[in-house]
C-alpha cells in the first residue's frame, strides 16, 4: 500500500498530539479560543483546514467518518475532504449521520440529532465573533478576558433599528456556558438550538486564524436576543418538494433556464432517508 | 475607610523621563460639585485627569473614589475589570474630541444605548426608549436617532457624547477641553447643557480647560497648574476676582474682564 506511506491521519504524531492538548483545553473551557499552531496541508486556507487538523487528530482506525459541506455530502469540497481521509487513514466513511463517529461539517448541523460518542468537527473561517466589531485581536482578546459583552448586543440593537427585527442569519453569536461568547461558524441560525445541551462532542478548527474551540457533551448554549426581540430559528416558509419534510433546513434551488426554483432539504442524508421511508412504508 | 469626598487625591506624582508632569498634587472633589482645572499647555491638566481616571499609574500618591455604598477604592491599585466597571457605571470621561469618545460606525441611539447594554440591559425597547429621551435631554431631534454621528456636526457630536456618557447617570464626569474645538456660539451652548445637566444629576465634574471663561460659569472651586504644581486654589470668583499667585495674575490680567 505505498498509499500509505503518510503517517496516519496525514499529520505526525507529535502534532497530532499537540492539537490534542489544545482540544482538551478547550473542552475544559468551553467556548474559549486556543491557539494552535496550524499546519501547511495539502489544500489551502478556506478548504476547511483547521477542521481537517482536529479530525486528523481525533480520527480512529474505528472510526466510521462522515463530511457534509453545506448540508450535503457529494459537493466538492466534501467529496475531496472525505477522499483524502479515505487515503491517509483508511477508515469507514458513510453518508449516514447515524452510523458516523465523526462527522466533519461546514454551514450545517445534521437535522437527525446526534448521540453521545458523536463528534461534531466544525470548520471555521472566523472563530472570533467580536472580530467585525473590533478588527484588533489584542482588543478582543481583553472584551473576553473582562466579559465585556455589551457591544454585541449594540451590534443586535443596530440590526433592529435598520431592518426592525434582528437580520443577523448565520453565524449567528451565542453564549456557551454562561461564559464565552463564541461563533458557531456561518451555520444558519437554524441551527443554533441544536448546538444547546448536545451529547455529542462539539469541536471547531480555523485553520489560517490557527485557533480550536470546543462545546462539550450536555453544554448550554443560547443563542444573544433581546427580551422583546427573542431570538428565532427561522428557515424558509415551506415544505422540501422532494421528501415533503416541514421541520428541515430548506435550500432553494434553481431548476431551469426559465428560473424555476424549488426547495429542498439542504440535509442531503435526511431527505434520503425519508424518500426511503416514503418508498419502502407507503 | 471612611470619607465624604467622592474622589480624594493624596500625594499624586507622575513623571515621563526627566518631566515631571505632576508633582504631589492633592485635590478632594465632593458629590455635585464642580472643580475646574486651569493652567497652561503642558502644565499637567491632562496627566492630572489622566491618573485619577485610572488611564495612568501614578509614581506615587494615592486616588480614593467612593461609590454609592460608601464603598471606597484605590484607583491605583484597582484591577482592570473593576475599574472598567466603575467606568461603565460610576464615571464618565468625555472627551475633547468626539470622535475619541463616539463609536462613528454605530448609530446615534446605539452609541447612547450602549453602556445601558454593557450592564445588562436587554430590553430594545426600553433603551431605544430611553436613548431618544436622552437625544431630546442634549437638544437633538430624537427622529435622527438612527443616523451615525458623522451626520452630525461638531457641536451634536459632542452633545451625542454627553448624552452617551450621562445615561447610566455617572457620579462624577472627567472632561478634558470639552468645548475645545468649537466655535464660540457652540460652546456657550454646550457649557448651558453641561452645567444644566450637571445640576439636575447632581454629578460632580473634574474640568480641564485653558480657558478661564469656562472656569467663571462652571466651576465652583478652580486649580491652578503650573509646571506640574497646584500653585493657587480656591472658590472660582475668589480665585479669578483676587488672584494671589504671580502666575494666576498673569493669567486673569490676559483674559478680557466680562
Ligand atoms: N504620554 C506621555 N509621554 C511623555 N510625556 C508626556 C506624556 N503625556 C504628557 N507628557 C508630558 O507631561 C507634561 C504635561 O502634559 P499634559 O498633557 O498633562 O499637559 P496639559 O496641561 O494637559 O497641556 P495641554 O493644555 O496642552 O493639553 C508635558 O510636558 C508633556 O509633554
Ligand atoms: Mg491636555
Amino acid at each position: 500500500m505505498d498509499e500509505l506511506k503518510y503517517n496516519f491521519a496525514y499529520l505526525d504524531e507529535q502534532t497530532k498530539k499537540t492539537i490534542r492538548r489544545a482540544i482538551l483545553k478547550g473542552l475544559s473551557i468551553p467556548g474559549y479560543q486556543v491557539p494552535f499552531s496550524s499546519r501547511e496541508m495539502p489544500m489551502p486556507y478556506g478548504w476547511g483546514t483547521g477542521g481537517i487538523q482536529v479530525t486528523s487528530s481525533c480520527i480512529k482506525q474505528d472510526d466510521t467518518l462522515k463530511v457534509i459541506d453545506q448540508g450535503s455530502d457529494d459537493t466538492t469540497n466534501a467529496v475531496s475532504i472525505r477522499n483524502f481521509f479515505k487515503r491517509v487513514t483508511n477508515v469507514q466513511t458513510t453518508e449516514d449521520t447515524n452510523k458516523a463517529t465523526i462527522i466533519q461539517t461546514r454551514h450545517r448541523i445534521p437535522e437527525i440529532p446526534l448521540v453521545e460518542k458523536q463528534i461534531l468537527v466544525y470548520q471555521v473561517p472566523t472563530p472570533e465573533p467580536f472580530r467585525f466589531l473590533e478588527p484588533s485581536e489584542f482588543e478582543t482578546r481583553k472584551i473576553h478576558a473582562l466579559k465585556e459583552y455589551g457591544i454585541m448586543h449594540l451590534k443586535l440593537y443596530e440590526d433592529i433599528s435598520k431592518n426592525g427585527h434582528i437580520s443577523t442569519s448565520y453565524n449567528y453569536p451565542v453564549l456557551v456556558d454562561d461564559n464565552y461568547i463564541s461563533a458557531p461558524s456561518p451555520i444558519p441560525k437554524f441551527d443554533n438550538p441544536k448546538m444547546n445541551n448536545n451529547p455529542a462532542i462539539q469541536l471547531f478548527g480555523a485553520g489560517r486564524e490557527q485557533r480550536i474551540y470546543a462545546i462539550p457533551p450536555y453544554t448550554k448554549v443560547i443563542s444573544l436576543d433581546f427580551e422583546d426581540y427573542p431570538f428565532e430559528a427561522t428557515k424558509a416558509n415551506a415544505v422540501c418538494q422532494l421528501c415533503g419534510a416541514t421541520d428541515s433546513y430548506l435550500d432553494e434551488i434553481i431548476i431551469d433556464n426559465a428560473g424555476g426554483r424549488m426547495f429542498v432539504c439542504s440535509d442531503t442524508n435526511y431527505c434520503h432517508n425519508n424518500l426511503l421511508k416514503k418508498i419502502y412504508n407507503p | 475607610m471612611n470619607m465624604n469626598e467622592i474622589i480624594k487625591i493624596t500625594n499624586l506624582t507622575k513623571s515621563f523621563g526627566n518631566i515631571i508632569a505632576c508633582s504631589s498634587i492633592t485635590l478632594e472633589v465632593y458629590p455635585g460639585e464642580i472643580v475646574g482645572i486651569v493652567g497652561e499647555s503642558g502644565s499637567g491638566k491632562t496627566t492630572l485627569l489622566k491618573c485619577a481616571s485610572g488611564l495612568y499609574k501614578p509614581d506615587s500618591g494615592e486616588v480614593f473614589f467612593r461609590s454609592d455604598d460608601n464603598y471606597v477604592q484605590n484607583i491605583c491599585n484597582i484591577s482592570e475589570p473593576d475599574l472598567r466597571q466603575l467606568m461603565r457605571t460610576d464615571w464618565s470621561f468625555i472627551h475633547q474630541n468626539p470622535r475619541d469618545g463616539l463609536r462613528m460606525n454605530i448609530s446615534a441611539g446605539g452609541n447612547i444605548g450602549e453602556k445601558l447594554m454593557a450592564i445588562g440591559n436587554r430590553h430594545y425597547g426600553n433603551i431605544r426608549e430611553a436613548a431618544a429621551a436622552w437625544l431630546e435631554k442634549v437638544e437633538i431631534d430624537s427622529s435622527r436617532i438612527d443616523e451615525l454621528p458623522s451626520n452630525f456636526s461638531g457641536g451634536m457630536q459632542q452633545r451625542l457624547q454627553i448624552a452617551r456618557c450621562l445615561i447610566t447617570e455617572p457620579k462624577l464626569i472627567y472632561m478634558d477641553e470639552p468645548t475645545g474645538g468649537l466655535d464660540v456660539s457652540v460652546q456657550a451652548k454646550i457649557l448651558d447643557l453641561i452645567k444644566k445637566l450637571v445640576e439636575e444629576l447632581n454629578i460632580a465634574a473634574v474640568i480641564v480647560t485653558h480657558d478661564l471663561g469656562v472656569v467663571r460659569l462652571l466651576a465652583d472651586r478652580v486649580l491652578v497648574m503650573k509646571d506640574g504644581h497646584i500653585v493657587e486654589q480656591g472658590i472660582t470668583d475668589q480665585v479669578l476676582d483676587d488672584p494671589h499667585h504671580a502666575y494666576t495674575q498673569l493669567l486673569v490680567s490676559s483674559i478680557i474682564q466680562v
